[in-house]
């Protein structure tokens, strides 16, 4: 599967970086603002060996020539204090450089931490409604890294690099401007060099964009690689996989270290060239600048002048390129960004706000129907197929069947995580896809397979940040879910902060806790997918009274392995290999002697052991299978 | 502080320290030929003041190429070599964290979050390698220059080099004063960034249950506090390094104003010549690099400095559990006995397990049960030393379990956690997680016993089936039985079942425990479960409850104590009964 780190991200796309700069449109007047201020700090830098100029030519080593400069008119013939005015103009100069180099910088770094303010925002909004299949295919530690470190490189191409990149230029006209001013003749010679600087930095270019490359997917690797292993390792850990897996991470961090290494000769070899190119001017100006000078057409003044600018002119041109990488790898980052926020949203993503007051009155019955559903996760890998089922407002229904049947996933369905592919499911009467996703949801409490609690206190996780909910609501839930001792044994009872995935809690608590949670959204249906599959015997049968009272009135589904939860079920479903194979109530179910019968029998053979239990099962079997 | 980062960081530079000593050195010679630079040039210009001749003209033309040529191969190889070993630094660097993290054990993962050590294995490493790097690459460059300079002004004029150098104790002090409040200041941004990232990974981690419940306005307020918190500190941090760079240019400017007001002075007063002033003020101009370095490097070794702390906080941990003198490296084989001998454990002070007593030979099977919360997890936990009790509590094959190596005693044990932990790769590789050079036909054979070889026929792509993040594309009881045949293909001597059916229907449990039944046979097995049904066929179940072993026997034994295992028994009769009767 081709990943997006595999993209080789062009140098300056046209189209990213006008979307990019879309991000900059709300700050555009700081940007305007920084950018005049980082040219005008420029001008500044290009003044210094200008005065100097002065200074020499006017007063120090005066020749006729020297004489016309722009400050001519102001200076004064006596030439102690014309040296001191300079210096208090140098000097004033250099304040106002100050001022508006930090001006610029803190502008610019401020409009560079609030785009990605933005971004990260904006990557984070979207992610919360991304379709369930996506994060199916994309690892967290890849998606975590984009919304943290890909948003961080575009930081610096903001904040300093676009800039700078400004700046650079108008130093360059500058000088090119003031070189020409002195001597068009020493310019040409000057700037005969930059096509040499070009093709360096072509060939700099091609060899980094690949190195660039491969550093791009080993360092998602390693993301990937380290968050999968720390958030396992007790089980690598425990079956002995320190070493291999050390070993396994050496492989792709040398990768890693292996891109960098190309990378970094490129480095090496790019530098020193332009660096030799800028002397190599330096000395075409000595020879032909000091041949003039011999002949008495040029000052000393302009040389040393222009020998000064020569080495400044290059300094821009090698920070270009610099910030060419800069820009590459943000173009690159963006790139990941961008395509992430294009990827379609959940079809079922409610148009934005309008999900509080889509809302269906939380006293609506609560009427499910699976109509003739077919669902795969994967092209025609079918599933579900052909799924069909009512429940009536208030009705309990259980699924049953073999591990893998698709009880987990006609759940999902039901929630809109995915789509079905063909039949539909009605909510009340309404397809599920015209229904506001988070309206939908809301009329569900749910307890998923896998336990999951976040960080925050148990309180927290009861009420899933739901700061409206009454603490007595909450209380009732944990009483409910009979969660009430354990908590009574804890110093800070339900105010007790859990650590990531709630650790410090045995799963059966866990499997409690997510309880609480189902019943205390007071929803009108209930959904318990193995709710308390890890809970022993004692809680499950308190557990399971307060349910009985609590699902008075509601509509409920609930999946269980163990037969004893779900005999009290109106309706029980049995499920096998994607196909509704029985439907009844228990004992039609037992009647039918059927699949639901055979699971019986097994789950109770124990009772053959006991005189009563025996005689009932005898009886239930009656109609012996021929 | 300076000093502290380089003892702690030698031990990784010390392997280098040849090339760095090349590369250094190389710096010291690449910099003498720098200035040697603008040497040429003054002295070219000086003598085109007073008349030059065609041939020395050209001669200085040849002598600032020869530098220039020999200048590019020096940075060549200075920058090859320097900024290669920051590269091979943080591949060790990396390593060793990864190495170290492997160490650690249950009660450091509380503490550090997932999102939190991948920030400091990725951007706080950054930031020390760029500290390494660059940072020692420019800052040795910008004292060699430094001094090389001085050096040479100082001949040139000692007067006027001193006058020079009046701002210089300011700029000391504002390299102080930055310096230490830069890294604060990154400092807090870097655990900022944590927080963030912990914070996204924790969102992803828990997905469905935000969209389920419809939270994700919620999440997003949440991570907007972050957000914005993390850009204040970013932006605490931009007020000081905004000042600095320029406050060292306007220092160095300062300079150039004396030059120029006392060596004008002095050319017109003719105590020193024009060339010497020129001179004076090329070798000045030479100064700006080391000055823009010195900024640039104070802010990478501030930023590099802090993050190194972070490093160190992790590479500093003393594994808690590992062998230690008390190892006895003759152990390379269990017979599989265990017992806990008055064993007590706490959790953070809440004592969980109190006075426990319990022996299993080797090759019989101990069935635990107990109420939710009572530690049963905790109890098994310790026998692959997940956990770990004092000295002496625990015994496998009858000598204490920290005598016997670590490596031969977990490759001895098949543990199926409570909680389901798969990686995300194919099914086959999971299973032989435990053992990964096993082939097709040795994956194979515990599957089946696990009951899952049914499923994998139904899979299109078999056992090279990807399973997503933690096994997400799989069922509950799939990823239960995956980990159960995980855990049989190591074929262990000791086999722990935490609760390892939970998520899996009867039939397919009942598949299973008749599968176990022959695994089981000469192995210590722990089993851990709610279920009468799964637990009855055991040579031994014991109640844990309250900290301690209330009963223990038989099935029979226990039904014919009446005690809680009797009546746990009778309630599940009863459900059923009251089914039936309705
Ligand atoms: N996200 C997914 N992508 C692809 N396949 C999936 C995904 N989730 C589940 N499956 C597959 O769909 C089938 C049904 O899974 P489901 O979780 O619905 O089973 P289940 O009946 O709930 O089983 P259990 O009792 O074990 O929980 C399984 O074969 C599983 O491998
Ligand atoms: N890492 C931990 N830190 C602090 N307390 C913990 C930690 N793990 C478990 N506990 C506490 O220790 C007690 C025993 O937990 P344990 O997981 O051993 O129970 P268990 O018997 O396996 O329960 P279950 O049947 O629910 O799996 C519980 O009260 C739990 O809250
Ligand atoms: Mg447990």
């Amino acid at each position: 599967m081709p990943q997006e780190e595999e993209s080789l991200g062009k140098a300056v796309d046209g189209r990213l970086v006008r979307r990019l700069l879309g991000y900059l449109r709300p700050y555009r007047w700081t940007v305007v603002a920084a950018t005049v201020a980082a040219a005008l700090q420029s001008a500044t830098q290009v003044v210094g060996p200008y005065l100097n100029k002065v200074v020499i030519d006017r007063y120090l080593f005066p020749t006729p020539a020297g004489r016309g400069s722009l400050l001519a008119g102001i200076l004064p013939h006596n030439a102690l204090r014309g040296v001191t005015e300079l210096g208090v103009i140098y000097l004033s100069v250099l304040v106002v450089g100050f001022v508006l180099d930090f001006g610029q910088t803190y502008a610019m770094q401020w409009v560079g931490q609030y785009t990605m303010y933005d971004l990260r925002r904006e990557v984070f909004h979207h992610l919360q409604r991304l379709p369930i299949s996506f994060f199916d295919r994309n690892p967290a530690g890849r998606l975590v890294t984009r919304v943290t470190n890909d948003v961080e490189t575009l930081n610096d191409t903001i904040s300093t690099a676009l800039v700078a990149l400004f700046d650079d230029m108008f130093v360059l006209v500058m000088i090119i401007a003031i070189m020409i001013r002195f001597n068009w003749r020493l310019s040409l010679i000057t700037l005969g060099v930059v096509p040499l600087i070009f093709l360096a930095t072509h060939f700099f270019r091609t060899a980094v964009r690949e190195s660039y490359r491969r550093i791009r997917i080993y360092v998602a690797q390693i993301n990937v690689f380290l968050q999968e292993h720390i958030t396992g390792m007790a089980v690598v850990q425990a079956f002995n996989r320190e070493r291999r897996a050390l070993a396994e991470f050496h492989d792709i961090n040398r990768e890693h270290l292996h891109a960098w290494i190309s990378a970094v000769f490129a480095y090496a070899v790019y530098y020193p060239a332009v660096e030799f190119l800028s002397i190599l001017a330096v000395t075409l100006i000595l020879w032909f600048g000091g041949l003039r000078v011999m002949h008495g057409e040029l000052t000393i003044g302009i040389v040393f002048a222009f020998i000064q600018y020569a080495q400044r002119f290059f300094r821009p041109i090698q920070d270009l390129s610099d910030k060419y990488n800069t820009l590459q790898s943000a173009m690159a980052s963006s790139e990941r960004i961008f395509r992430l926020l294009d990827t379609p949203v959940d079809a079922t993503a409610a148009p934005e706000g309008a999900a509080e007051a889509g809302a269906a009155p939380a006293a609506a019955p609560g009427r499910i129907e699976f109509d003739h559903v077919w669902f795969a996760y994967k092209g025609e890998d079918w599933i579900l197929r052909d799924v069909s089922f009512a429940a009536e407002p208030g009705e309990s229904v259980a699924i049953v069947g073999h591990t893998g049947a698709g009880k987990t996933t006609m759940i999902s369905l039901l929630l809109r995580f995915y789509d079905v592919q063909k039949g539909r499911i009605l909510l009340d009467g309404v397809d599920l896809r015209a229904w506001d996703v988070h309206a939908l949801r809301r009329r569900f409490g749910i307890v998923l397979q896998d336990p999951y609690l976040s960080t925050g206190t148990i309180a927290d996780n009861v009420r899933m940040d739901d700061d409206r909910m009454p603490a007595e609501v909450v209380r009732e839930a944990e009483r409910q879910a009979n969660l009430t001792d354990f908590l009574a044994t804890l110093p800070l009872g339900d105010a007790t902060p859990l650590r990531e995935r709630g650790s410090g809690l045995s799963t059966g608590q866990k499997q409690l806790v997510n309880f609480a949670r189902a019943l205390a959204a007071r929803p009108s249906i209930l959904i318990l997918d193995e709710a308390t599959a890890s809970v022993d015997t004692d809680t499950e049968l308190k557990i399971r009274e307060a349910l009985e009272r609590m699902l008075a009135g509601r509509t409920s589904i609930l999946i269980a392995h163990r037969l004893s939860t779900v005999q009290r079920a109106d309706q029980i479903l049995v499920m096998h290999k994607g196909v509704l194979r029985e439907r009844g109530t228990h004992q039609e179910l037992l009647r039918q002697q059927g699949i639901y019968w055979r699971l019986y029998r097994l789950q109770y053979k124990d009772q053959e052991a006991r005189p009563g239990g025996a005689r009932k099962l005898e009886a239930v079997r009656e109609p012996a299978p021929s | 502080m300076r000093w502290e980062l380089l003892t702690t960081l030698w031990p990784y530079l010390r392997r280098y320290r040849g090339r760095l000593a090349l590369g250094l050195g190389i710096l010291l010679l690449n910099t003498a030929v720098l200035v040697s630079i603008p040497y040429i040039i003054d002295l070219a210009i000086n003598d085109l003041g007073g008349g030059i001749s065609g041939a020395k003209l050209l001669k200085y033309c040849a002598l600032l190429m020869a530098a220039v040529s020999a200048r590019a191969v020096l940075n060549y190889l200075q920058r090859l070599i320097l900024i290669t070993v920051s590269r091979r630094l943080e591949f060790d660097l990396r390593n060793d964290l990864l190495a170290k993290l492997e160490t650690m054990s249950g009660g450091f993962f509380q503490q550090y979050r997932t999102g939190d050590l991948m920030a400091r294995s990725v951007n706080d490493l950054s930031a020390v390698r760029n500290m390494l790097g660059p940072g020692i690459m420019y800052s040795a460059q910008a004292v060699v220059l430094f001094a090389y300079v001085l050096a040479i002004l100082w001949r040139l004029d000692p007067r006027l080099t001193l006058i020079a150098f009046v701002p210089a104790p300011i700029v000391t002090l504002a390299v102080q004063w930055f310096g230490k409040r830069i890294h604060e200041r990154f400092e807090r941004i870097q655990s900022m960034f944590s927080s963030l990232a912990t914070r996204v990974e924790e969102n992803l981690s828990g997905l469905r249950l935000v969209r389920a419940y419809a939270r994700e306005a919620q999440e997003e307020a949440k991570f907007e506090r972050l957000n914005r918190e993390y850009v204040q500190r970013n932006l605490r941090l931009v007020l000081l390094s905004g000042a600095f760079q320029p406050l060292l240019q306007f220092l160095l400017g300062v300079a150039y104003v004396l030059v120029l007001w006392f060596g004008g002075r002095a050319v017109l007063e003719h105590r020193i010549t024009l060339g010497g002033y020129a001179a004076f003020n090329l070798y000045m101009a030479q100064m700006a690099f080391p000055m823009i370095a010195m900024g640039y490097v104070i802010n990478l070794v501030q930023r590099g400095a802090a993050s190194w702390a972070r490093l160190q906080e992790l590479l500093q941990q003393t594994p808690q559990i590992a062998d230690g003198p008390a190892t006895d490296p003759s152990v390379t084989a269990l017979a599989g006995e265990i017992e806990f001998r008055h064993l007590n454990f706490d959790y953070d002070g809440i004592a969980v397990l109190r006075d426990l007593n319990l022996h299993i030979p080797a090759g019989r099977t101990l069935a635990l049960v107990g109420p939710t919360g009572a530690g049963k997890s905790t109890l098994v936990g310790l026998i692959p030393r997940l956990l770990e009790a004092a000295p002496g509590m625990v015994l496998v094959d009858g000598r204490p379990i920290r005598e016997i190596p670590l490596d031969v005693l977990r490759q001895n044990i098949g543990w199926v956690p409570q909680e389901t932990f798969l990686f995300s790769d194919t099914l086959g590789a999971n299973i032989a997680f435990g053992r990964p050079e096993a082939d097709e036909a040795e994956v194979r054979e515990p599957a089946e016993r696990a009951g899952l070889s049914l499923d994998v026929a139904d899979f299109p792509e078999g056992y090279a089936t990807r399973v997503g993040e933690r096994g997400l594309t799989l069922s509950g009881g799939q990823k239960q039985r995956t980990a159960l045949a995980r855990a049989l293909l190591r074929n262990p001597r000791i086999l722990i079942l935490d609760d390892a059916l939970a998520s899996v229907d009867t039939l397919t449990e009942e598949r299973i425990l008749e599968g176990l039944e022959q695994a089981r046979r000469g192995r210590t097995t722990l089993l851990i479960s709610h279920r009468i049904s799964t637990v009855r066929s055991a040579d031994q179940i014991a109640v844990l409850q309250d900290g301690h072993i209330t009963e223990a026997g038989t099935h029979a034994e226990l039904i014919g104590r009446g005690g809680t295992y009797a009546a746990l028994y009778e309630k599940q009769l009863l459900e059923e009964e009251l089914a039936q009767v309705e």
